[in-house]
């Protein structure tokens, strides 16, 4: 047999099924119901890992989610998962797992050097020994710490997996599946409530399923297989095994994992790996149950030496013992239990050590009145040194030694919403304070009711209450009721190299050092020695920590306080949280209505916002994007061009008081626009800086269409609904965002009316539509459409709309009427060239920081009338004589380019922060004047045309010579606009 | 957080977007003597209470209502939320 620590009889395992796994390249067998860690021990394979910093050889501490040592890279290929605990991994034929954090072999690791330079690696030693000289930190300590300490390693490659999110509402969750819960389910679900129950295993039933209790006539595995099944065949109850509650949020919402295919080998088709359901509940019992705490004693880390309960998980849920001989170290009678049910399986109990003189005698083993001093074996545990009450000493052979230093209720999610918990003399550990998070109740070990009994009828009493039930509980089973008789007993006098932190290689020593060099508080110590910092988040150490801590301060265990408990729970993938969130879906795609056939132009795309809109239309032989950019640009202002300017936002503004709402918004008037008209618009914010710009056109007496730019569309039409509801409440106005209602494509350039009368059925000539006209029109004989003769461009253009449905035909249909003209159509690029041409302020230059006067257009800010940041647009420190003014720049040799963003400095001056004088926001190269050119701002700017600066970029290393100019480079004079 | 919506019933924080304190409602007369002072303040002073605040969220994924929602900053607990435009025309807003 090949089980050699697999017990003959018993536990939860099905023995007809054999499972071969691979650990470490060396194949093995265990059965359905098995974690890997419970299968690798009855295998008799105590040594799992390696620790952080030391490299100490490791095993499982625990049986449970707490595990701090039994961390392995599990799966291989791209699926293979990092810091997986062994001890709660689900056993699956075919699994496959490797030990991490190791040079060589697991048993031979190379870096267990570590562990004779303790000296040199104590807590701080970040802070202290890798000093000097600085340099080095980068290149040489930071690259060898890096390499030595850690955890597993990540595969690089894509997850192959799908994550989902899912919500989920009821009216009591149950967190725990232990008797509590169990009790608290039964309850509320029996009258009929929307119940879930979530338990983080995959067997329900809590410490049911790992101790020897009957409940009533059943063993307690047997009584929660029981109650499971009836609640699986209530409608209302939702059973949610593999479930972990990893946070309580605000209002009752709490985080859970479910890890649905985790079991398996690999996802069946369809099923995401894991799902993050976020649980809408009007109130929850928490059932959490206790974690046991070890004792600190020298060489108190080898494989072997575990919790007292996970010799009794693994003996009776697993049917595995560690060893054919085992010692138990106690402070409290449940020590006693794992003692008992060892020796009632047939496994030699070498003695139980308890450090209380009045410890229970029952069974014919040896009780001892004394402590673990220390303990021998290199690769797991041999002996155990023990120290008697009476004086001597004693070496004590065993391969495994179960610890019980008393139990811990799991107070975790009591404390996501800042709860603290409070000391319990009686049980020596803290339990639940006051302040739990809004509808919570606490039931059975949780609580502190560490007895089976009392957490049955903890749990069932916490649901009635809960429920607001009249009537009575279930029936509940007869069950043990022993009393917790423990005696705080935290640490071995005199022992250095004692573990607390197993995962994070913190030592008693540690702790004592940091108090010495002066940590007080509590979470200075924590993160100082970095105790409970690791995955674990100290499930198993921090009590330890924190009573050493106040027997040196000279303070109670109250009196020092806890760190504070965060979600989540127990690690969780960052996977889950993305959920199908990634690549391509990271964010919607939003596609313009002639998306289609701009893909059929071959058009190069950029995201603008979540819009994807085209950027350059390459055309056979091109080979820069220059080159297509260029020629889209000259043969717009040559002839005619078409852009899609649909994504700009568009916000349709409607009622009597529509007129005085945009002389709220816009810092120029719009009261006396005439019907028919569009007038530019700048918009301000409170505090006087430019918000955004965009046009309003006129449709009606009550009816204006206004425009923002793509990227603020979604921030201008919160920013209108807060001046409409909040400031003008009375006014007569409605808003709707008409964004994607309408496809608006702009035609430019000398030909576009020629185009334009070929498809609009009213009369657009320049007497009957001249420059700045707006006007609800039909096209192609009928349909609505919306004609403005606006132009970002510097020509003359318009800008046509139709309903969305219709853009994709509308597009086809001006390339058919343009054709004779050899009508381009332009992307992104050649708008900016042209807009940088005629000087057009853009995003570029709106930028957060520039006022209206920076922009030129200080003249525009109506004084006559109250608009958002009128007033605040008056300080003094905003129009200053030097202020930043925009400006065209130039170079001097045509055959120079201008870098974006460099900064203007005088031709003799120094180079140097305090002499900076502006700044380049907008370049490109104007195939019309066929030099670069550039809009930027510079101080005092419109009085110093002709001048000559030095442009400087030091990060690109560029210094070119520059002449300030007009920003208008292309008709000043705007004849183009109005032909 | 749930925010319960005067129109919509509860709601998930989610589908809005905050603003901050709802003292923007009081915005200054443009034409009184201290307007540059009182536009100062009022775009640049705040109280930051540790307790009971009043403050604007946007049903932005909803029905594009500004609401004043009484949320305690520390424990998150909500405990009136009120359509904005009520507030501000009980503040004294009109046009």
């Amino acid at each position: 047999m090949t089980q050699k620590n697999r017990i003959a009889t018993g536990g939860q395992i099905d023995r007809s099924t054999t499972h071969s796994f691979t650990f470490d390249g060396k194949s093995y067998q265990g059965h359905p119901g098995d974690t890997l860690a419970s299968a690798l021990l009855a295998n008799g394979v105590r040594l799992m890992g390696r620790s952080f910093k030391y490299h100490r050889p490791r095993g499982p501490l625990t049986a449970g989610s707490e595990e701090p040592n039994a961390l392995v890279e599990l799966r291989d290929g791209a699926r293979q998962e990092p810091n997986t605990r062994a001890t709660t991994t689900e056993l699956y034929d075919g699994l496959f797992a490797k030990s991490q954090n190791r040079l060589g072999s697991l048993k031979f690791d190379l870096l267990s050097i570590n562990d004779r330079l303790s000296n040199f690696l104590t807590a701080g030693f970040y802070y202290k020994t890798f000093m000097w000289p600085a340099a080095f930190w980068e290149k040489l300590y930071e690259p060898i710490i890096r390499h030595a300490a850690g955890l597993g390693s990540l595969s690089l490659k894509d997850d192959p997996d799908v994550y989902d999110k899912g919500f989920l509402h009821c009216d009591l969750l149950i967190i725990g599946g232990g008797p509590a819960g169990l009790a608290a389910a039964l309850t509320a679900g029996r009258a009929g409530c929307d119940v879930i129950l979530a338990d983080e295993d995959f067997r329900m039933g809590g410490r049911l399923n790992s101790e020897t209790f009957s409940l009533g006539d059943d063993s307690g595995a047997d009584w929660a297989a029981g109650i499971i099944a009836e609640l699986e065949t209530l409608p209302n109850v939702r059973v949610m095994s593999r479930t972990t509650v990893i946070g309580a949020f605000d209002h009752g919402i709490y985080g859970a994992v479910e890890r649905v295919s985790d079991h398996v080998h690999t996802p069946d088709a369809g099923k995401p790996r894991q799902i993050l359901w976020r649980i809408y509940t009007k109130r929850t019992v928490l059932a959490a149950g206790a974690t046991e705490r070890p004792i600190a004693f020298e060489n108190n880390d080898r494989p072997g030496i575990m919790l007292a309960s996970a010799l009794r998980t693994y003996a009776n849920r697993f049917s595995v013992t560690a060893d054919k001989r085992v010692a138990i170290f106690t402070n409290n009678d449940d020590g006693h239990r794992t003692a008992a049910d060892l020796h009632a399986k047939g496994i030699k109990i070498a003695a139980v050590v308890d450090v209380r003189p009045d410890a229970p005698k029952t069974y014919d083993y040896e009780v001892l009145e004394g402590q673990v001093v220390d303990t021998r074996g290199r690769l797991g545990l041999s002996f155990v040194e023990l120290k008697l009450a009476n004086g001597s000493t004693r070496m004590l052979e065993c391969g495994a030694l179960g610890v019980s230093g008393g139990w811990n209720p799991n107070v975790n999610l009591t404390c996501h919403q800042r709860g603290r918990p409070v000391w319990n003399e009686a049980i020596a550990a803290f339990v639940p304070g006051e302040h739990l998070p809004a509808g919570m109740t606490v039931a059975g070990a949780a609580a502190g009711d560490m007895s089976t009994a009392g957490a049955l009828r903890s749990g069932a009493q916490a649901a009635k209450l809960a429920i607001d039930l009249t009537g009575d509980i279930p029936d509940l089973p007869q069950a043990e009721d022993a009393p917790v008789n423990v005696k705080p007993f935290w640490y071995v006098e005199g022992c250095s190299r004692a573990w607390l932190d197993q995962q994070n290689d913190v030592t008693v020593k540690d702790v004592k050092l940091s108090h010495q060099e002066g940590f007080r508080s509590v979470e200075h110590l924590k993160r100082y020695t970095t105790l409970g910092m690791a995955t674990d988040q100290g499930k198993t150490s921090n009590m330890g920590g924190l009573a050493i801590m106040a027997e040196l301060a000279g303070k109670t265990i109250p009196e020092v306080g806890t760190t504070i408990f965060r979600p989540p729970y127990t690690p969780t993938a960052i996977g889950v949280f993305g959920g199908r969130h990634r690549g391509q879906d990271f964010h919607p795609k939003r596609l313009t209505p002639s998306h289609l056939w701009a893909e059929e132009q071959g058009a190069v795309f950029v995201e603008v916002g979540n819009w994807l809109r085209a950027q350059w239309f390459p055309r056979a032989g091109e080979t820069t994007w220059r080159e297509s950019v260029d020629r889209e640009v000259l043969a717009t202002r040559g002839s005619v061009g078409v852009c899609d300017v649909t994504t700009l936002g568009k916000v349709d503004v409607q009622g009597t008081d529509a007129a005085e709402f945009l002389n709220k918004i816009y810092c120029n008037g719009f009261a006396k626009l005439d019907v028919g008209k569009t007038r530019y618009g700048l918009m301000l914010r409170e505090d006087g800086i430019a918000k955004d710009d965009g046009t309003a056109a006129r449709l009606a007496e009550d009816h204006f269409v206004v425009t923002t730019t793509t990227a603020n569309a979604l921030p201008v039409y919160r920013h209108m609904e807060f001046v409409r509801q909040c400031l003008f409440p009375d006014m007569d106005v409605q808003l709707i965002s008409t964004t994607e209602a309408w496809a608006q494509y702009a035609v430019a350039g000398p030909n576009s009316r020629k185009v334009l009368e070929k498809i609009v059925d009213q009369d657009i000539s320049n007497e009957a539509f001249p420059f700045m006209a707006c006007a609800n029109i039909t096209v192609c004989g009928g349909l609505r459409a919306r004609l403005f003769r606006i132009s970002f461009s510097g020509e003359l253009a318009y800008e046509i709309a139709v309903p969305t449905a219709y853009g994709d035909a509308l597009i086809r249909k001006i390339m058919e009427a343009g054709a004779e003209y050899d009508i381009t159509p332009y992307g992104t690029e050649a708008l900016g060239v042209m807009r940088i041409e005629k000087g057009h302020a853009a995003g570029n230059e709106l930028n957060g920081t520039t006022t209206a006067q920076n922009l030129g257009m200080g003249r525009m800010v109506s004084k006559k009338k109250d608009s958002i940041g009128s007033i605040l647009s008056e300080r003094e420190g905003l129009n200053r004589d030097d202020d930043l003014r925009q400006i065209g720049i130039k170079p001097v040799d045509p055959a120079a380019s201008v870098p974006a963003g460099a900064h203007l400095m005088s031709l003799t001056g120094p180079v140097d922060a305090a002499h900076d004088q502006g700044y380049v926001t907008s370049a490109c190269y104007s195939p019309n004047l066929g030099h670069s050119i550039a809009l930027g701002f510079l101080k005092n700017g419109s009085e110093r045309m002709g001048e000559r600066m030095r442009l400087v970029s030091p990060l690109t290393k560029v210094e070119t010579e520059v002449e300030i100019v007009s920003a208008h480079f292309i008709d000043p004079e705007g004849g183009r606009l109005r032909a | 957080m749930i925010i319960e919506h005067p129109l919509l019933g509860p709601r998930d924080a989610a589908e809005f977007t905050y603003l901050g304190d709802a003292r923007l409602i009081d915005r200054p007369d443009w034409q009184s003597e201290t307007a540059a002072h009182d536009f100062f303040e009022y775009g640049y002073l705040r109280d930051n209470p540790a307790g009971w605040h009043q403050e604007l969220w946007f049903h932005e994924a909803g029905d594009r209502s500004w609401l004043v929602i009484t949320r305690n900053t520390v424990t998150h607990e909500i405990s009136k939320v009120e359509l904005a435009r009520d507030v501000a025309r009980s503040r004294g807003r009109s046009k």
